[in-house]
């Protein structure tokens, strides 16, 4: 199918495209179809394996197969959805709109704006100092940073699929009130001189790309693209991930983990995030553990002020910005985002108990 | 004889984009020099903001992600 529309000759394009769309119909709905009849079919499934019932063994066994199947769908069409959504945006386009915005909003506009639009973190270099140097505030390129990696879809699918849509919500909510306050803040600070001296030196220039106008099917393609990217890279960490979560869900006793990570306990959030720091983790691979935590009375503002520690600050991440920015620039990065997460664990801990 | 420049600070796709530039060049029998810039001061020069980009003859074609063949193939056929 890729392979058809990409080689067809011009006159056939109209035809290939309506087949595509045609074709991705399709797909949802045999998706929608096979997702309503798993929970059934992976009891079945369970029922005829040799292992007495009720037991850990049971537990954990059907936490797999059922949840393998089910959050490989879901992260499927969240994906697929998050890949076509972005095609509409470019980090060029998100520039142009925020270059000389003021604080306040223009951080709110860039978290959000750091959510949809798609970029690799070998871009985070260029992005910084064309983002800077064409007259976007500081602390509203920070906000986009930040809200870029914390926010991320594998996180929002997998969310979505095992913990439901409370949670997943809450997780954006998350997210963005981090990247907004974070960068805000740092752009009080008036940080600018402690820039790379090259960064404030650059001027950038500008281009206009010719007709970047994409058709519904070069949408369809970016999303299956997005499919093949990120399944090509997860797929391990997710089946690692999911064995651990029903691991976690078959044998630790819940009363030892909701004792330990529950809300009850002052230090749980900062005892959480300090944990998370250092780990650096894939969110495919830490979700499906984090979703067995919550199952198991975790708190939740604890578990995703744990998760966005895991996912936001990473060593490689410091490595390439270190490029652009001083150390002392980077320890306020750090210090200000860690603090931010610790202070919207406390207000998820307080709102949902 | 055109001047092609890769922009990228050399991850993986930006190597992947100048092979792909390269094939395309020897499938349409163009003479093509092809230079990678790694320099993040000249990237953003270009107003570059999204790695891999392409620039033919001075001129941005390309930002963001991996181009598609037929479209490189247009890139050198017109400039």
């Amino acid at each position: 199918m890729t392979t058809d529309s990409l080689t067809a000759p011009p006159s056939n394009e109209t035809s290939g495209s309506g087949k595509l769309i045609g074709a991705t119909i399709v797909c949802l709905i045999v998706w929608f179809v096979v997702y309503w009849y798993l929970e059934p079919f992976s009891k079945w499934a369970v029922s005829l394996m040799p292992i007495a019932r009720g037991s850990h063994l049971e537990e954990a066994a059907s936490f797999f197969i059922y949840d393998t199947p089910k959050v490989l769908m879901l992260l499927a069409l969240v994906v697929f959805g998050m890949g076509v959504v972005r095609s509409f945006f470019s980090p060029e386009r998100t520039r142009a709109f925020l270059a000389g915005k003021r604080e306040g909003l223009g951080n709110v506009a860039a978290a959000s704006l750091g959510i949809v639009t798609p970029f690799c973190s070998c871009s985070a270099v260029p992005l910084f100092v064309g983002f800077v140097s064409s007259g976007v505030p500081l602390g509203v390129t920070f906000s986009f940073l930040i809200a870029s990696p914390m926010i991320n879809e594998v996180a929002l699918g997998l969310l979505f699929a095992l913990a439901g849509w409370k949670v997943a919500l809450t997780y954006l909510a998350f997210g963005l009130a981090v990247a907004i306050i974070a960068g805000w803040t740092i752009g009080r600070l008036h940080l600018e001189g402690w820039l790379e001296q090259w960064v404030r030196e650059v001027r950038s220039g500008s281009f206009d790309l010719p007709a970047g106008h994409l058709s519904a099917a070069d949408r369809i393609h970016a999303g299956i693209e997005a499919m093949r990217d990120i399944f090509g890279r997860v797929w391990v960490w997710l089946i690692i991930g999911i064995a651990a979560g029903a691991f976690i869900h078959g044998y630790v006793p819940a009363e030892m983990l909701s004792g330990i990570m529950g809300a009850n306990h002052w230090w749980s959030v900062p005892a959480a995030v300090l944990v998370g720091v250092p780990i650096y983790s894939n969110a495919a691979g830490i979700i499906p553990v984090v979703t067995a935590l919550l199952g198991k009375g975790a708190a939740l503002g604890t578990v995703l002020a744990f998760m966005m520690s895991v996912t936001a600050l990473s060593a490689p991440e410091m490595i390439i910005l270190r490029k652009v920015l001083t150390l002392r620039l980077i320890a306020v990065f750090v210090g200000v985002v860690t603090l931010g997460i610790i202070a919207v664990g406390y207000l998820f801990n307080a709102l949902f108990t | 004889m055109k001047l092609v420049k890769i922009l990228g600070p050399g991850c993986k796709r930006c190597v992947a984009t100048a092979d792909m530039v390269q094939a395309e060049a020897n499938r349409l029998g163009l003479p093509v020099t092809i230079e990678k810039v790694t320099d993040y001061a000249a990237i953003a020069g270009y107003g570059v903001v999204s790695t891999p980009g392409i620039v033919i003859d001075g001129k941005v074609v390309h930002a963001g992600g991996l181009p598609k063949p037929e479209d490189i193939a247009k890139w050198l056929a017109a400039a």
